[in-house]
Formats: C-alpha cells, structure tokens, sequence
C-alpha cells in the first residue's frame, strides 16, 4: 500500500474510533455534558487534559519554531508547561471544591456578581475562539497537505466529526475521545522522533540524543555541529538566544499565567470525583505533556541538522525529492539569486512576505517567484511548519510513519477544538441563560441550549477555519496574554484573599484585559512598524505582555478592593469552604 | 450563620501548613525556569551537562522535569498535611473536622 492508501486508513480508522467512543459515552443530564459527572479517573483526566492542551500548534508547529529559533524555543517548552505547575498548586484543586461546572460560575459565585460572571464570559468566549480557529485551520492543513483535500472539505470534515461526539456527548464523550486521541498523537509524535534520533546519533531516545555525538565520524555533538553550522552559515549559534532578557521572562512568565487561566484546561479538573484527584490528575496532565513537551526540542535540532545537511550548496536538481513536494504545496521556495543552480541558505529573509509563484518553472524546473530578491544571500523560504510534517520524508521513513504523523495531526486539532467548543458553549447556555438571562430554565432546556450553542460554535470555528483572518497567526498573543491579565488573576485572588471584591475583581479584570488589549493591538495592526525593543515598554514585546497586565490586574483589584464594601459573610463562608478538601460533592444536575 | 471553618484553629494550621509547602514548591519552580534557565542561563552555558550547555538544558529540558515532579510532589505531601488536620477527602478519612458546608446556593 502508498503512503496516501495508509494515510487514508489511518485517518478513517481514528475517526471511526472517535466516534464510536462518542456513541457509547453520550451525555443525558446536564451534570454529564458540563463535567462528564464529576467521576473521571485522575489517570484518564490526565491523558484527555494533555490532549486538550496539545493543540495543532503543539503537534505541528512547535518542533518547526524551537528549530529555527533555537535557545528562545525555550520560552514555549517552559510557558506551555510551568503553568500546569500553577494550575495545580494554586487553581485546580480549590476549584475542584467548589463543585459547579464552569469558571464564570466560579467568578459569579465568589465575587457575588452576574456582572463579574459576565465579564468572565466575555474573556472567556474571545480567548476560546482565538484558539479554535487556528485548530480548525490545522485540521484543514493536514487534509489538504497528506491527502490533496481541498482546505475547505478538510475542515468541513473535522466540523462534522466534532460536531459528532461534541454535540451528541459532552464533557462526557470528549472525555474519553481525548484519551484515544492523546494515545495516537503522542504515539505518532515520539515514532518519527526515535526514529530521526537513530539515524543521526544510533540512541533511541531522542531528549538524550539531544546530547550525544553525531554518529558521522566528527565527533561532534549534536547541539556543538549545530552551532558551528549555524555560526559558518552565518546565524547566531543555536544554543544563544537573540531574544532580550527581559522579553524572555515576561514571554515565558505571560504564557504561563495564561495557560493557568485557559478556562478549557481548568474545566478538565471539575471532572474528577475529588479534590486530591484534581491535585494528582494534573500531575499526570503534565506528566504526559512533558513526554512530547521534552520530545520536541531533540525533533527541532536533528530538523534543523538534516535540513541544512539536505539543502546547503544541493544543486537543485539533485535535491531530495521532499523539497520539491513542499515546494509544489508553497510552503518551500527557491530564488536562484547568484543564478548557480543550487541553493544557498543563510540568515535573512530571502524577499520580503510569503513566497507568490507565477505559475511558471525556471530553467532548473523551480517554481518561478514574483518576489523582489531581498539583499541577503539566502535563497530558501522554508515555512517552520513543516519541520515535523516534513520530517519523516527528510528522513526516508517508511509510508506507515508518515501516514501516523498525519492521523497524529488530526488527532490533536480535534481534541483541542472539541475542549474549546465545549467551554463556549457552557458558558453561553449555562451561565449566560441560565444564570443571567432565562433564570427557570429546567434541566433538559439548559441541555439542549447547550447543544445548540455547541453547534453555532462549530459552525462559526469552521468559518474561521476556512477564511481565516489575515492575522490569524498574530491573535495567538491575544489568547495567553488575555487569559493571563484577565481570568488567572481572578480566580487566584477569589481563592487566597478573603479580602478581594466583587468591584476589586471587576475592575482588575476590566484592567488587565483593556490594558493587554490595546497593547498587542497598537504593536500588532495599529503601528506594526513601531513593533521593536525600542518601543516597547520595558523591551517587553506584545507576546509578553500579559504579565504586565496581570500585575496591573492584581494591583488594581487589590486597592479597590480595600475602598469597596466588604465581603458578604455566605461568601467568606463558601472562601473557607473551598479551602479544605473534605465535603467535596459530586457535580449535581439542577431541579 | 457564619459558621467559618478557617476560625477555627485546627483549619487556620492546616491554611499555615498548605501556605508554607506552596511557597517552598513554587520557589524551585521559580529557580529551575527563570534562575536556571533564563536568569543564570549564560553563565551555566560554560558548565557541560552530558553533551548540553547547562543553561540551555535547564531551559528545554531540566525544568520540565522539574515541574513534573514538583506536582506529584505537592499532592502527595498535601495528601498527608489533609490526613493530619482531618480535612481529607479520602471516603471515611474525613469524619474529623469535615464541617464545611455547602454554601454555593448562599454565594449565588
């Protein structure tokens, strides 16, 4: 069989699982679709968090990013994990306690205000729908990259099935959906991985590989080649950041926050019976993150090694055969400046935007640029996310990897975009309708507002996904930096200070968000060409931002707070309630 | 009503008890990421850790081990700090002290 018939049958074989999985575990009261029941195993929580949390940019993309930035990779591999550190020692256990079934439920109750509950909704709905559409995006990329899909049934594709066990199942059916999907993606992640670890060092187990010699005779290290490649190409060696300091630790500090506050990450936790469950479960969250998490920056380097071993000075003709392929999809270009034949790669952009093909082929069979050559000397545009896509062809795997990255690639999209639905739609038939504006709505109302509300939100990702907006790579800083200077601050503060008010609250969170808001937009759409160190505030970039917003949170909720009425006393009470682990309650249906 | 279980001085230990381990958990969470791995990184970048500058070990690979541990670590010392104030959620192991009530309809 080729790889496209093994790609094929991966591909249906996963979704066939998928739904099957969804059919057996459909929810029937609202108790089951907002938290699965409140009776998911720690070990199983864990495996559908890290599925939930490891979207398409995790699969795709993160590998492709560290190897091009080499040392400032970092700021992704300790953002996206640090948080779960956070989220287990200061969110998940305590929220757990209370019991309920959203975060705005948690915000509305502590700070005994519909409006904070409000606010919370309205964080909550821009920062998941950011996200979902870059997922659906992904699902689109994957289809049309491994099986010449048009993006557009691709997506269409991932919409049905979502639709599928989101809609019909719940937190339930999502629940153990993500189990099998964690199981594929982190299977198809680490099988490519060993095997590119092999080729370049003969250890099988790529984060120390990541260390050892290249078995080429050199005797080199893997990350010491690396650097001296990089520095005679002229780059800045891989394992020296370019990033300053200080944007490094507020990047890295803003992506922790804000994967501590995503509110689909900390709904995972409502779903286990116990406060001691929600505490061990994020272990294993982060236990099986951290198998693709440490993964990932050994895929980077031997990505980047191969690729420059397969490109510098080839003869384009004679070059391997995947550059040509990612060529003729558009995410590889070749601009013949000294008009030699092979190609040359070096730091610099190779002309300014993404590459824009006639239609034509050059003398040596290239796809012919429109582009204005820029003043390097580089002649390659290479898109960073087909470093793990690309990967098994670059290193001459068999048919049946290729096919798994594919399913992998899939399998993680989904499980993130069906999490993020699910929270949108909650957070709409639940705390919007329920809570705020149809106040008698019985069980099996809510139930099916939520059904409907998860429909619209797939149809409306699904739009997204297929007409993106231009600057849908820029939001990706809007979804930490709000979480973190928005909702992080909330709860952390509705859990450790007995003091903080509903008006402390709602004007840290109206602070936190306004301030981060305008920030990345003034740098981002507004005066992109003032996006540098030189005006930043502090050096921080718009990335990093949400740090800064978060303190400008805490501090603004702290001192309102200290001239605002005091806290009711039933609220101190339900504050010393969730406090202590025992008298936690399963989640339970509403009359 | 106001019946506060943290006025109680068995709760306010168990508060004081939970406080002191978070502080200590997220101080090496704090030394392993922004003191090893971006603070202190260029110096440790001249020590040689099994074929890795150290600083850029810690930043892409020390640290997220780290992390992992420090989680198991702070739910099973939190499992015994719960058992020794009586707080448990363990089925049977909260009959002391459990005391909390559920005022979720109160606070909405």
């Amino acid at each position: 069989m080729d790889a496209q018939a093994l790609t094929y049958l991966f591909i249906i074989g996963s979704f066939a699982l998928y739904v099957g999985i969804a059919v057996r575990s459909r929810a029937t009261s609202t108790g089951e679709f907002y938290v699965a029941g409140g009776g998911v195993h720690p070990v199983a929580n864990g495996m559908a968090t890290a599925a939930d949390w490891m979207s398409a940019a995790s699969f795709i993309s993160m590998a492709g990013i560290i190897a091009f930035m080499g040392y400032d990779g970092a700021v992704y591999l300790m953002g996206w994990t640090g948080g779960y550190v956070l989220l287990a020692l200061l969110l998940a256990p305590y929220l757990r306690k209370f019991g309920e079934f959203t975060v705005p439920d948690f915000i509305g109750a502590r700070y005994y205000s519909n409006t904070a509950r409000v606010v919370a909704v309205a964080c909550l709905i821009v920062v998941s729908f950011t996200y979902v559409a870059g997922q659906m995006r992904g699902v689109g990329i994957v289809f049309s990259h491994f099986l010449n899909v048009d993006i557009i049934w691709g997506v269409a594709i991932g919409m049905a099935v979502v639709f599928f066990y989101a809609v019909l199942g719940g937190m339930k059916g999502i629940t153990y959906t993500q189990v099998a999907q964690y199981c594929v993606l982190i299977f198809a992640y680490l099988v490519p991985a060993i095997f590119i670890s092999l080729l370049i060092t003969d250890i099988p187990i790529p984060q120390i590989g990541l260390g050892a010699t290249v078995n080429d005779g050199s005797g080199l290290m893997v990350l010491e080649k690396l650097d001296r490649t990089l520095v005679d190409l002229g780059f800045g060696a891989y394992t020296d950041g370019s990033k300053a300091m200080i944007d490094i630790f507020a990047i890295t500090l803003a992506l922790m926050i804000g994967t501590a506050g995503l509110p689909h990450v900390i709904v995972r936790f409502f779903t286990v019976p116990k406060v001691s469950d929600a505490r061990r479960s994020a272990g294993y969250a982060l236990l099986f993150i951290a198998l693709l998490y440490t993964t990932a920056p050994a895929v980077g380097a031997f990505a980047r090694l191969n690729f420059i071993d397969t490109v510098q000075d080839a003869p384009y003709a004679e070059v391997a055969g995947w550059f040509k392929r990612w060529e003729d999809i558009g995410l590889i270009g070749w601009q013949d400046k000294n008009a030699d034949g092979a190609i040359q790669y070096a730091p610099g952009a190779p002309f300014d935007g993404p590459p824009a093909f006639t239609g034509e082929r050059g003398e040596q069979g290239q796809r012919v640029l429109a582009n204005a050559p820029g003043a390097s000397a580089n002649e390659v545009y290479v898109d960073r996310d087909i470093m793990v896509l690309a990967n098994p062809e670059i290193a001459a795997l068999p048919g049946w990897v290729i096919a798994l990255v594919a399913a992998g690639g899939l399998a993680a999209a989904l499980s993130t975009a069906a999490g993020l639905l699910l929270v949108i739609s909650t957070s709409v038939s639940h705390d919007l309708m329920k809570k705020t504006l149809a106040r008698g709505l019985s069980d099996r109302q809510e139930l099916r507002y939520a059904r409907i509300a998860a429909a619209t939100a797939i149809v409306v990702a699904g739009y997204l996904g297929i007409n993106p907006p231009a600057f849908v790579a820029q939001v990706v800083a809007f979804a930490f930096g709000l979480a973190a200077a928005s909702l992080f601050p909330a709860i952390l503060l509705g859990i450790f200070s007995r003091r903080a008010t509903k008006e402390g609250a709602i004007a840290g969170m109206l602070a936190g968000l306004v301030f981060t808001f305008a920030y990345i937009a003034y740098f981002k759409f507004v005066e992109p060409g003032r996006n540098n160190a030189e005006h930043w505030w502090f050096g921080i970039s718009p990335e990093g931002i949400g740090a800064l917003g978060a303190a400008l949170n805490f501090a603004t909720a702290l001192i309102v707070s200290r001239f605002s009425p005091a806290v009711p006393a039933p609220v101190r009470a339900l504050i010393a309630a969730i406090r202590v682990p025992a008298g936690v309650e399963r989640p339970h249906d509403h009359p | 009503m106001s019946r506060e279980p943290l006025d109680d001085a068995n709760h306010r230990r168990y508060w004081r008890a939970n406080l002191k381990l978070m502080g200590l958990l997220l101080a090496i969470w704090f030394i392993v990421s922004f003191g090893f791995g971006i603070l202190l990184a260029e110096p440790l970048n001249r020590i040689e850790f099994f074929g890795f500058k150290f600083g850029f070990w810690w930043a892409q690979q020390g640290s997220i081990y780290v992390f992992v541990a420090l989680i198991f670590i702070y739910a099973a010392a939190m499992r015994r700090i719960d058992r020794q104030h009586g707080v448990s959620d363990d089925d049977g192991g909260a009959a002391k002290g459990g005391g909390v009530d559920d005022d979720r309809a109160g606070a909405d």
